[in-house]
């Protein structure tokens, strides 16, 4: 099984630049065991090598009450083996009817979660390659006090 | 000046640096048609209206009309006018990156994936025999990865906040809803059908996971400004972690 690998970086939209074209043998590529990506041999920088663990400390913590647009948001999250193990809404729009209506046409059965760094070797990323701003607000007031 | 990476794994056997090369001309050539960062470029001539969209080439034409076919599919949402002209961009990524894996298709190639800039489509298996593993890139920290999904023959495509500049444009002006979403991810048959609603989705704001719930076979994961994150209820078929 013979494997090769490419690399180059789009500059100005997508005009094209190539960076690197490399070419590896039939092993070099996907093994790599640390967290993150496997591209070794993947000169694109722009992508992390490495996931940091959580490292919050156990125990249940309340966030700061947050405006949500319709109405305040109050989370409360439980830390269990240094991570997140339930998310849960304390304090949710629901003082206006408009904001009940809102909520049970916007939200009607979709599941959520508080996002976590993970832990896996994973082939290619998606997403984006600029960072936007810290965590904010009630979920990030939680996850303060659990660190 | 935005950059972005571009990656290209075949995994088989008498792969040339030919191959490569097949889907670096498409890049090339969909870059010299429509970068709105090229003043030669065709899309740019069109936009100071030294040519018209009648002269231009069929390539040009056909992914205008595919633009124009996106935004009736999502209610005007998706839309590449802007006021000083039009960026196609939002639909261009996603549909060069189906044309290149359609070439390494034919080709014969079956496992493979490429990405720019963040959208994928993988076809077949990794080297290890497994489906490709995807990580999605936390949009408040760059070096974290906070979901995995395993892929076989599906485009992936996520769109954020720090593309708005250009990329996501917001033709409904409905700022403050959007502002609230800092990143949409859909997974959809193909990396074109990915990027395009995932562009009109994000533009959505917080229903735009209801506009993705509502699509037939494909599934989303948006995550807000407090870092919670909504999910599709065939999302997990495609979670490992």
């Amino acid at each position: 099984m013979k494997k090769m690998f490419l690399s180059l970086l789009v500059i100005a939209g997508f005009g094209i630049y190539v960076l690197a074209l490399r070419r590896s043998g039939s092993t070099s590529v996907g093994t790599v065991s640390a967290p993150g990506l496997n591209g070794s041999s993947n000169t694109n920088s722009s992508i992390p090598s490495s996931v940091p663990a959580s490292g919050y400390k156990n125990g249940t913590y309340t966030g700061s009450v947050a405006d949500a647009f319709y109405g305040n948001v109050q989370v409360q999250v439980t830390i269990a083996g240094g991570k997140i193990t339930d998310v849960k809404f304390l304090d949710y729009p629901q003082d206006r009817n408009t904001s009940r209506q809102i909520n049970s046409q916007a939200m009607p059965y979709l599941t959520q979660e508080a996002i976590q760094a993970q832990s896996a070797n994973v082939d290619i990323v998606s997403g984006a390659t600029a960072t936007s701003g810290a965590f904010q607000q009630s979920l990030s007031s939680a996850l303060q006090q659990a660190s | 000046m935005l950059t972005m990476p571009v990656t290209v794994e075949i995994i088989g056997n008498g792969i040339r640096r030919a191959d490569f090369q097949t889907v670096y001309n498409i890049f090339n050539q969909a870059d010299r048609i429509f970068s709105t960062f090229r003043d030669d470029s065709e899309i740019s001539r069109i936009n100071r209206g030294e040519i018209s969209i009648h002269q231009a080439s069929p390539t040009l034409r056909y992914v205008l009309a595919l633009a124009e076919a996106t935004k009736k599919d999502t209610s005007g949402y998706f839309d590449i006018h802007r006021p000083d002209g039009l960026d196609p961009l939002g639909i261009v990524k996603g549909w060069m990156i189906n044309e290149a894996a359609k070439e390494l298709r034919r080709r014969g190639f079956k496992n493979f994936f490429i990405e720019v800039g963040g959208d994928i489509q993988a076809d077949g298996l990794s080297e290890e025999g497994k489906k490709w593993q995807v990580g999605i890139r936390n949009p408040f920290n760059k070096e974290e990865i906070i979901k995995v999904v395993e892929l076989s023959a599906f485009g992936i495509a996520t769109s954020g906040t720090y593309e708005r500049g250009r990329h996501i444009y917001n033709p409904k002006k409905d700022f403050d809803e959007a502002n609230k979403i800092v990143s949409l991810t859909v997974i959809g048959s193909d990396v074109y059908e990915a990027d395009r609603f995932a562009t009109a989705a994000f533009a959505m704001g917080e229903k735009g996971i209801q506009f993705i719930e509502k699509l037939p076979d494909f599934e989303g994961y948006m995550i807000n400004r407090n870092g919670v994150a909504t999910l599709t209820t065939g999302w997990k078929k495609h979670e490992i972690h």
